[in-house]
C-alpha cells in the first residue's frame, strides 16, 4: 500500500499570486523524498497540493495535475476528503487535538465519517499505530492522558501515529522535526526509515545533513526573488544532489555558500 | 503545547540574595503606569466584590422581616398571599417558574446559537459572514420592552396556531398537555420570545469562540480526510465548548432576569405545572417583583425583596455551576 506520485506542470496561486511555477517531477512508492531550499520558495505550499490542503487557504488554487497511480487527484469527480484520506500530513507543529486522550487522538481519523470500530480492534489499532511511531512504550501507560501533556517530540510522533492509523498511501511530512530537539529528532529519523517500508515519503526539511540521511531523492527548490514564484531547479538521488549538483544553485546551497 | 516546568518568568537573575531583595524592593522592576496600572486593576477587582456584597447584604437585610414573619403575618400583609403557607412554599413556585422559562429558552437558543454562529464562522462566504455576524451585535443591541411588545403582539398570534396543534396532536407528551391558552399568553410563548432575547448574545460570544479555534487544529482534522462539519465536530466544537457553555450562560443570565418581555406576554398563576402551554400557571420572579412593587407597602416590600434574593442566589449558582463545568476538564481545554 504504497503510491506512486507524477506531478505534471503544476502552477500554484494564493489569489493572483502566483507561488510556484511549472513543477513536474515524480515521486517514487517506497522510498523518501526530500524538498529543500531556502525559505519562501514554495516547498509547504507544493507539498499542500498533494492531498488538496493547499485549497483549504482561501483564495488559492492550482493549475496542472498530481496524479497518484495514475488518478489525477485534482479531476473533476475526486473528492479531496477521500484524496487526504490516501495522502497523509504531518505538520511543521505538532498538533494533537488538545481536547483528546491519546487514545483518540490516534483513533481520531478512523473514527471520522461515523465509521464504527469494535473496542479490541481500536485497541489493537492503537497499539499498532502508536508502535509504528516509536511512541507505545512511552505513552502505554497513560493512554486516557490528554495528547497535549507530552513532550514536543512525543507529541510530533502521537501526530505521526494518528496519520498512520488511517493507513495511508504516502506521508506527507512538513519540517517534522524544527520543533524538536536532536534526540526527538533522531527518533523521527529512525521511524521515517521504518515507516518508508510500507509508505511513500515526502519530507520538507531545512537540515541538510537531514536530507542526507534520510532521504532517497532530494528535490531542490528556489526562487529568484521576492514575488517571483518558485521554482524546481532539480531533483535526483540525493547522493548525487550533495555530490554532484547538474546546477550551479544546488551546488552553492547544499554547500552553504547561499546567498 | 509543550510541557511548562521552566522557572516563572520574572525569576530574579542569580546574584547575592541581598541585592535581589533590595532592587525588588526599591520598585525596579515595577514603575509608573505599570504601578498605576496594578492600582487600578486591583481596585476595580475589589469594587466588584464590594458592590456584590453590598446587593447581597441589602437582600438579607430587607428581606430578613419577611424570611423570619409568620405565614399569618404575611398573609395579612400581603396581597393575594394564600393562608397557613410559608414563605418558601409561597417563593417555591415562582423560582419554578423562573427556571422554568429561562431553561427552556436556553434549550430553544442554544443550538440555534450555536448553528449561526458556526454558519457565520466556518460556512458562509466571508462577504456573507461579516454582514451577519454585524447583524447579530445589532440585534444584542435592542431593548427588551421592544421585544416584549413584538412578542406580544407579532409573535404570540403567530405561536398560537402551533401551541394549538401540539395541544392536539401531541398532548400524549406530558409538557404539551393540558388545556391550551386560547390568548398564547403561556409560558411557552414567554420561553420562544426569552429564546430571541437570548440568541444574539449567545450567537455573538460562540462566534467569537468559533473563530479562534487555532488553525492547526482545523488542518490536522482535514488532513485525516475529515469533511467541513467533521472538522468543526472534531477540531471546533471541542475548542469553543467552554466558550459556548459562557456563552449560554450569559444568555441563561439574561434570561432570567428578563422582565418586561415576561411582564407583557405570561398570564401569571402560582404553581408548579408542566404544561407549558396553559396560561395562568406561572410567573418569574423579576416579572413578579416588578408588577406588585409599585403597590406594595411594609411587610410586602420585604417579601419581594426575600423572593429578590432567591433570584440572586440562583443567579450566582448558575454561574458557579457554568465555571465547574468549565473547569471540570480543564485538562483536556487546549488551555496547556
Ligand atoms: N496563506 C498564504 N497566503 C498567501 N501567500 C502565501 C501563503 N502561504 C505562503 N504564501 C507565499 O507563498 C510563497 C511560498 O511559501 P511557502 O510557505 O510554500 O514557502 P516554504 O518554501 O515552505 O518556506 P519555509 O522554508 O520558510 O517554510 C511565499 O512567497 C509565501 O509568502
Ligand atoms: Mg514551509
Amino acid at each position: 500500500m504504497s503510491k506512486r506520485i507524477d506531478a505534471k506542470d503544476v502552477n500554484i496561486y494564493y489569489g493572483d499570486f502566483r507561488a510556484v511555477e511549472s513543477v513536474s517531477m515524480t515521486i517514487e512508492p517506497r522510498s523518501v523524498t526530500a524538498f529543500i531550499g531556502p525559505s519562501g520558495c514554495g516547498k509547504t505550499t507544493f507539498l499542500r497540493t498533494l492531498n488538496r490542503m493547499h485549497e483549504v487557504v482561501p483564495g488559492a488554487h492550482v493549475e496542472g495535475k498530481v496524479e497518484l497511480e495514475g488518478v489525477d487527484l485534482y479531476g473533476p469527480d475526486v473528492d479531496p476528503v477521500a484524496v487526504r484520506r490516501t495522502i497523509g500530513m504531518v505538520f511543521q507543529r505538532p498538533n494533537p487535538f488538545p481536547t483528546m486522550s491519546i487514545r483518540d487522538n490516534v483513533l481520531a481519523g478512523v473514527k471520522l465519517n461515523n465509521r464504527r470500530i469494535s473496542k479490541s480492534d481500536a485497541d489493537e489499532l492503537v497499539e499498532s499505530s502508536l508502535r509504528g511511531a516509536n511512541l507505545w512504550s512511552e505513552v502505554k501507560d497513560r493512554l486516557d492522558k490528554p495528547g497535549s501533556g507530552l513532550s514536543g517530540g512525543q507529541q510530533q510522533r502521537l501526530c505521526i501515529a494518528r496519520t498512520i492509523a488511517v493507513r495511508p498511501e504516502v506521508v506527507l511530512m512538513d519540517e517534522p522535526c524544527s520543533a524538536l530537539d536532536p534526540i526527538s529528532t533522531l527518533a523521527i529519523e529512525d521511524l521515517i526509515q521504518e515507516l518508508k517500508k510500507d509508505y511513500t515519503i515526502v519530507i520538507v526539511t531545512h537540515n541538510m545533513q537531514q536530507a542526507a540521511r534520510v532521504s532517497d531523492r532530494t528535490a531542490f527548490f528556489n526562487i529568484a526573488g521576492t514575488g517571483k514564484p518558485g521554482k524546481l531547479i532539480e531533483m535526483d538521488d540525493t547522493a548525487t544532489i550533495f555530490s554532484s549538483p547538474r546546477e550551479k544553485d544546488t551546488e552553492d546551497y547544499v554547500s552553504g555558500r547561499f546567498g | 503545547m509543550t510541557i511548562t516546568d521552566s522557572p516563572p518568568s520574572g525569576e530574579a537573575p542569580p546574584g547575592p540574595r541581598g541585592r535581589v531583595v533590595r532592587r525588588r524592593a526599591s520598585g525596579d522592576t515595577e514603575r509608573g503606569f505599570s504601578r498605576i496600572f496594578r492600582w487600578i486593576a486591583t481596585g476595580a477587582g475589589a469594587l466588584i466584590l464590594a458592590v456584590l456584597a453590598a446587593v447581597a447584604l441589602f437582600l438579607i437585610a430587607r428581606g430578613w422581616p419577611a424570611i423570619t414573619a409568620t405565614p399569618a403575618e404575611l398573609a395579612d400583609s400581603v396581597p393575594r398571599y394564600p393562608d397557613d403557607t410559608s414563605l418558601v412554599a409561597y417563593v417555591g413556585p415562582l423560582v419554578f417558574g423562573t427556571l422554568l422559562a429561562a431553561v427552556l429558552a436556553l434549550l430553544l437558543a442554544t443550538p440555534v446559537g450555536m448553528g449561526i454562529a458556526l454558519f457565520i464562522s466556518h460556512y458562509a462566504p466571508r462577504r456573507l459572514a461579516q454582514g451577519l455576524g454585524y447583524l447579530v451585535d445589532l440585534l444584542a443591541a435592542i431593548p427588551s420592552v421592544i421585544y416584549g411588545l413584538w412578542g406580544f403582539l407579532v409573535l404570540a398570534p403567530v405561536l398560537k396556531p402551533v401551541w394549538f396543534w401540539l395541544g392536539e396532536n401531541a398532548s400524549w407528551f406530558p409538557l404539551f398537555a393540558g388545556k391550551v391558552s386560547a390568548t398564547g399568553k403561556s409560558i411557552a410563548t414567554v420561553a420562544v420570545v426569552l429564546a430571541v432575547m437570548v440568541l444574539p448574545i449567545i450567537t455573538a460570544v460562540s462566534r467569537e469562540v468559533f473563530l479562534q479555534t487555532p488553525k492547526l487544529h482545523e488542518e490536522a482534522a482535514l488532513a485525516l480526510g475529515a469533511t467541513r462539519w467533521e472538522m468543526v465536530r472534531t477540531a471546533v466544537l471541542p475548542f469553543g465548548r467552554s466558550g459556548v457553555i459562557s456563552a449560554a450562560m450569559l444568555g441563561l443570565g439574561r434570561a432570567l432576569g428578563e422582565t418586561m418581555a415576561v411582564l407583557m406576554i405570561l398570564s401569571p398563576g402560582f404553581t408548579y405545572s408542566l404544561h407549558l402551554l396553559e396560561a395562568g400557571n406561572h410567573q418569574t420572579i423579576a416579572a413578579y417583583i416588578a408588577n406588585d412593587f409599585p403597590e406594595a407597602s411594609g411587610l410586602a416590600v420585604n417579601t419581594l425583596i426575600a423572593t429578590g434574593l432567591a433570584l440572586f442566589v440562583i443567579t450566582l449558582a448558575v454561574n458557579m455551576l457554568a465555571r465547574w463545568i468549565v473547569a471540570r476538564r480543564k485538562e483536556f481545554s487546549g488551555a496547556n
